[in-house]
């Protein structure tokens, strides 16, 4: 089967495409479909809902909606590849953000230190959690589910009212813009209007790129897939496996911490319903992007577009006038359901063979 | 002395030894804290019919929704290896569609369009098709349950809402709330009765069927239990459709306690703690050998933590806070790690006494 | 520790809960030996490999390795691998998610905290190229078969620069031709001064192949012997701990039955099924004992599981006693009578966490039906009659039967069978994997059942034991019948030609 050439003859091109397709890692088919869906659902919207979505400042605009979003999904997509989970994450960024909110506001705190706050918060609940998850051997699903429920708690705990931080070099930081040179649109008076981001899309952009290099080139990264792919064979292969349980949950911890302080800095808020719901998007955005629950497959990048795709089919439904409050959620399940099947189905063919 | 360490392993080792210890504990705490927690009254209630209050009946009461959906969560985690997420979600679409039933588009009706009895069914059928629909996608698209059910559970209340066009009905109709509540003339509140019977019916079905077998053989092995003749895929997806039974009588429940619905609320986070209450009662979460009554119980030991809270006066949006803490107690005692630690350390202090007794 | 020692394990004890698994064993391993570990199902010779691997901890006991002052202690399988000793499992301890080299590299003491793809690819498909193996480096390891994952673990093993390799049971998995190159593999190992432990239940290749033979019974150490030493007979007997006159008494039961023109108990035409195999013509007698022989992936296994249903028919025809018949899956097979016992124990038959128990009943309650559950009383009478009638050695009926040794686990298997009392059993591989003694009451039971009426197949990598139990042979080559031997043709000569299509 490994001795199979895939010679591309012009007649049976799509044949040898699917051959090739075939060949490719389980990680890679599922990257390959994620992004040939991102990239149709974009044209689709384009054509049909018109050149709203054609300018640069709108993609940027899905970045700075959901840079938080992506941060921690980035940090689920590594809990997943190792073979876990984290429904923690929401919880821990609605508390990260009411604890920095009251910290700057209500104690005159000072930003440097409110980002400690963030990271402290992250890296507690990460450690904690992998220590009870790698080394108590119980199942991240609880561990986690804990974790949530204690962190939302927590948030009401601290403070019970949402308010807005007014703390002012907070708020110069949040309201900081980086515009982005020769990329932007140009006004009906004719004057260039340059796109822009915010601090948050670049921190998720370096996180991206900073995982996405660690789960490819580095023996830590490979070790997840390998923990995720079959514990068992992992330790026979002297893996560490606790370990490497171990450091998935911290780093989702802390990817936690900083999506919350970044979610702070988008909504400029304390409040206990921040990030409602925010775990879900957070797997439902990894699994789209093709990182598998079940582990051992997955990818930064995929999970980069499946976080633009659930923010793209979000706006099409709004955009195309089925404004009811449900549609939204319905919408993100069928694209759910979606994947999920393509993916059964994918995987499973390979089965078969 | 052998015997009597046996016997201690035979308890320790029992599934129901960790959940009715953290009964006892919770039952001593309450004691030292307030003895009239335990308190039994007969009040009249607002209808003026006499009714047996206290914390003890309150927590049977609305322990009851919980521990119908153990009940299936139980039987779906051993046949599956993983849990359905989308109950309370699912409570949301089946109550809608029982309201809906009952009063078409008029969302304050006079008479009801139809019976109870007719409204629950078409409701029990709104689950099961929810139920069957998450059963094919994990049975037939070996989708892991979690993330199947992951569907239903971003869309359901949606979903809920769109069935009743976002209305708010409310049904004036005294015997739809006898259901939640009382009956007139029964002390005893409806739903302890409603849970019974599922306890009933489970009996029942562990008795006269095989579906303890059959699902605990196809959670522990699928192939081999296939190669024994039975159908693994029609198994995982019954399991679903029976759940979807179950939660349709939660929903009934749930509804008929207020009379109305909301669909962002009602039974939020429901799905957390029936999966906690069978990880309480000691089931591998992973699937296989099971225990319905250990989960049962688990789910009225959650209750019963809940009620406990409430009565320290703490708000409930902090009550997740003191629940996990106790969840993740619960779950590091239980642990066979720790377990095997703590028998390892009181081992060796055994041998120390006996070598001192020696000397 | 003696010059030329390698590895010296002296008075090893180990316990689980109610099994004293290892009770002072002890093996030493010289420079350049291939010194076979033997003993039956339960004698703790992978109890002894895990410890020396650092899966389990010992209780008692030292372990000295050449190059390493006094004892070592080795808690963990990177512990074993940093102190030279690798091991390759009976099944597969890869992670197929990754590539070929990754699995070849992953997880070893190198220095460094990233990987450089290019050159690991590099060495792994030089190393592959001189194993002659045939896999790409780049390529996931899932979409290779199970035996060149099984070579893909060996050249792992082999590139760790090993002074102790183990090798449990390796061959299980592979064809005649694979097993040769891994043999020339471990005497080019051997000559470069590798210590190898060999365990196998394959006699012939522990002859093929070993210096010296250590047998453990019981979890105790029996002894310690040159080849020339411990002949074949010796061997088994040591093993067995009674004196046995070979298994030539089996042969005399052998029955000659097959009358003609009766009608087959159960007839097959054009039978195909997903497996792809090519279509194939059945039969077989009532009281018949027939086998389905040829190498490994040749498609015996194919066959019988289309017969069962285990694999979904494409076309042809079943007909039971004469009467066509439909089997969509394996209850309408196991309704009609036919039983089988799967290739695959630990995957395929056992349900590992319930019961010995209810593993006995499942088969017999399933036909009963969802609604007609057995009672208490009925299940543990059947249990325990079973029990004692094949002799299984459970502490209750109501342990697990994972916590059983393989040899039992089989047993209880072919106990759910019979007590369905079939008329026709299908026996995929009941020898592999366990003990000499088993081996033998198993091949016994099966001539006693068809003296009795019972029709059976039997199917075992081990060309004499079907030659003694069969009366027809079926021969298999690449998913295609090849030829049918009965009477006197059934001879290994004879088999290996056909198979050879000489």
């Amino acid at each position: 089967m490994g001795k199979e050439k895939t010679i591309a003859k012009p007649l049976s091109q799509n044949k040898s495409l699917i051959k090739q397709f075939n060949m490719l890692t389980d990680t890679n088919k599922l990257l390959t479909i994620t992004i040939i869906v991102f990239v149709v659902m974009y044209i689709c919207a384009v054509i049909f809902e018109g050149k709203g979505f054609l300018s640069p400042q709108a993609l940027f605009n899905i970045l700075i909606n959901n840079a938080a979003l992506l941060i921690t999904a980035c940090g689920m997509s590594v809990v997943m590849i190792t073979g876990g989970i984290d429904i923690s994450v929401g919880g821990v960024v609605a508390l990260v953000s009411m604890s920095c909110a009251v910290y700057l506001d209500y104690h005159g705190g000072n930003v440097p230190v409110s980002i400690l706050i963030a990271l402290g918060i992250g890296l507690a609940f990460g450690v904690f959690q992998g220590f009870l998850v790698a080394y108590l051997d119980i199942q991240p699903f609880i561990v986690t589910l804990a974790g949530m429920f204690f962190a939302r708690g927590m948030t009401t705990i601290v403070n019970s009212e949402p308010f807005n931080v007014t703390n002012e070099s907070f708020v110069a930081l949040k309201d900081t813009r980086i515009e982005i040179p020769f990329i932007g649109t140009y006004n009906k008076r004719g004057i260039f209007i340059p796109a822009y981001i915010n601090i948050g899309v670049v921190v998720a952009l370096a996180v991206v790129v900073f995982f996405f290099i660690m789960l490819r080139w580095t023996k830590l990264g490979r070790h997840f897939y390998a923990v995720g792919g079959n514990p068992q064979s992992a330790m026979m292969l002297g893996i560490n496996v606790k370990r490497t349980r171990f450091i998935s949950h911290v780093i989702s911890g802390l990817l936690a911490g900083i999506g919350g302080y970044v979610y702070f800095m988008y909504v400029g808020s304390g409040s206990p319903s921040n990030a409602q719901g925010m775990e879900m998007n957070a797997i439902a955005s990894s699994i789209i992007g093709g990182t598998m629950l079940t582990g051992g497959v997955g990818n930064i990048i995929g999970t980069l577009f499946g976080v633009m795709t659930l923010s793209t089919i979000k706006d099409i439904v709004a955009s195309a006038g089925l404004s009811d409050p449900w549609w939204t959620g319905i919408t993100i399940a069928a694209m759910l359901c979606l994947f999920l099947v393509i993916q059964s189905v994918v995987i499973s063919n390979k089965d078969r063979k | 002395m052998n015997k009597e360490t046996n016997i201690f392993k035979k308890i320790v080792g029992n599934q129901l030894f960790i959940p009715l210890v953290a009964l006892l504990i919770l039952i001593v705490f309450n004691l030292i804290n307030d003895p009239s927690f335990f308190a039994l009254t007969i009040q009249n209630n607002i209808y003026g019919y006499p009714v047996l209050s206290g914390s003890i009946v309150s927590i049977i009461d609305f322990g009851s929704e919980l521990a119908i959906l153990a009940i299936g969560m139980t039987i779906v985690t051993a046949a599956s290896g993983g849990q359905d997420i989308s109950v309370g979600a699912v409570i949301a679409i089946s109550g809608s569609t029982m309201l809906r039933a009952l009063c078409g588009t008029n969302p304050q009706p006079e008479t009801l369009r139809t019976s109870i009895f007719v409204a629950f069914l078409v409701g029990v059928i709104a689950a099961m098709i929810c139920g069957a629909f998450n059963g094919l996608l994990v049975a037939f698209f070996k989708i892991p349950p979690m993330v199947a059910t992951l569907i239903l559970y971003t869309a359901g209340r949606s979903i809920a809402a769109w069935i009743n066009e976002n209305r708010l009905p409310m049904i004036y109709e005294p015997k739809f709330g006898y259901i939640g509540n009382f009956i007139p003339g029964i002390p005893i509140p409806t739903p302890v009765f409603i849970a019974a019977a599922c306890m009933l019916v489970i009996a029942l079905l562990h008795k006269f069927t095989n579906l303890k077998l059959y699902t605990q053989a196809v959670g522990i092995n699928e192939e081999s239990s296939r190669l024994n003749g039975i159908n693994p895929k029609l198994i995982k997806f019954s399991v679903f459709v029976i759940l979807g039974v179950f939660v349709a009588v939660a929903a009934l429940i749930k509804v008929t306690r207020i009379s109305t619905i909301t669909y962002s609320v009602i039974a939020k986070d429901i799905e957390m703690d029936a999966i906690l209450a069978v990880a309480l009662g000691g089931n591998s979460l992973s699937g296989g050998k099971y225990n319905v009554w250990a989960s049962v119980l688990g789910a009225y030991v959650i209750q019963f933590l809940t009620t406990t809270l409430y009565k320290l006066q703490v708000r409930s949006d902090a009550l997740p806070a003191y629940k996990a803490v106790v969840v993740i107690i619960l779950v590091v005692i239980s642990s066979p790690i720790v377990r095997d630690k703590f028998s390892r350390i009181s081992k060796n202090l055994k041998s120390k006494k006996t070598e001192n007794g020696g000397v | 520790m003696q010059e030329g020692t390698v590895l010296e394990m002296r008075g090893i004890h180990k316990s689980f809960p109610g099994v004293h698994a290892l009770q002072g064993v002890q093996f030493t391993l010289r420079k350049g030996e291939i010194h076979a570990l033997m003993g039956e199902n339960g004698a703790g010779k992978s109890t002894l490999i895990k410890v020396l691997t650092g899966v389990y901890s010992k209780d008692e006991g030292t372990i000295m390795l050449e190059g390493h002052p006094g004892e070592v202690t080795i808690k963990s399988p990177q512990d074993a691998q940093n102190a030279g000793i690798s091991t390759v499992y009976q099944e597969i301890t890869l992670c197929p998610n990754l590539s070929v080299a990754e699995n070849m590299f992953i997880g070893r003491a190198t220095s460094g905290k990233f990987q450089n793809w290019k050159e690991m690819n590099k060495a792994a498909d030089k190393l592959l190229k001189n194993l002659d193996i045939p896999a790409q480096a780049t390529k996931q390891l899932g979409n290779y078969s199970i035996a060149v994952q099984q070579m893909v673990a060996i050249a792992r093993a082999v590139d760790l620069d090993c002074k102790v390799l183990i090798l449990d049971e390796p061959t299980s998995s592979l064809d005649e031709q694979e097993v040769e190159k891994l043999f020339k593999l471990m005497r080019d190992l051997k000559s470069r001064g590798v210590g190898i432990i060999f365990v196998t239940h394959f006699l012939d290749q522990v002859y093929a192949v070993s210096d010296r033979i250590t047998v453990l019974r019981d979890g105790k150490f029996i002894g310690e012997y040159t080849v020339a030493e411990l002949p074949r007979l010796k061997l088994v007997s040591t093993m067995l701990g009674k004196e046995m006159d070979d298994m030539a008494d089996i042969k005399e039961d052998k029955n000659a039955v097959s009358q003609k023109d009766e009608i087959p108990v159960l007839e097959a035409s054009n039978l195909q099924s997903t497996s792809g195999i090519k279509p194939f013509d059945f039969y077989i007698n009532k009281g018949e004992v027939n086998g389905f022989t040829g190498l490994l992936g040749s498609g015996r296994s194919e066959c019988v599981r289309a017969l069962f249903g285990a694999d979904k028919t494409l076309g042809g025809v079943i007909k039971i006693e004469g009467k066509r018949i439909k089997i969509a899956a394996p209850i309408d097979a196991m309704k009609r009578g036919i039983a089988y016992l799967p290739e695959d124990r630990k995957n395929d038959g056992i349900i590992g966490d319930l019961s010995v128990k209810d593993n006995i009943i499942i088969a017999l309650q399933v036909l009963e039906g969802f609604f007609k559950p057995l009672s208490e009383k009925e299940k543990n009478k059947f249990a325990e009659e079973y029990i004692k009638l094949l002799d299984i050695k459970t502490a209750s009926p109501e342990t697990p039967i994972k916590s059983l040794s393989g040899g039992n686990q089989q047993k209880c298997i072919l106990a759910r069978w019979l007590l369905t009392h079939p008329n026709y059993l299908i026996l995929d591989e009941p020898t592999r994997g366990i003990d000499v003694g088993t081996k033998v009451d198993i091949q016994k039971l099966v001539l006693k059942l068809a003296s009795e009426g019972m029709s059976i197949t039997f199917i075992s990598s081990e060309q004499d034991e079907m030659i003694r139990t069969c009366s027809r042979l079926i021969v298999m080559r690449d998913g295609r019948v090849v030829g049918e031997l009965t009477g006197d043709d059934i001879s290994q000569s004879k088999i290996m030609s056909t198979i050879a299509g000489e």
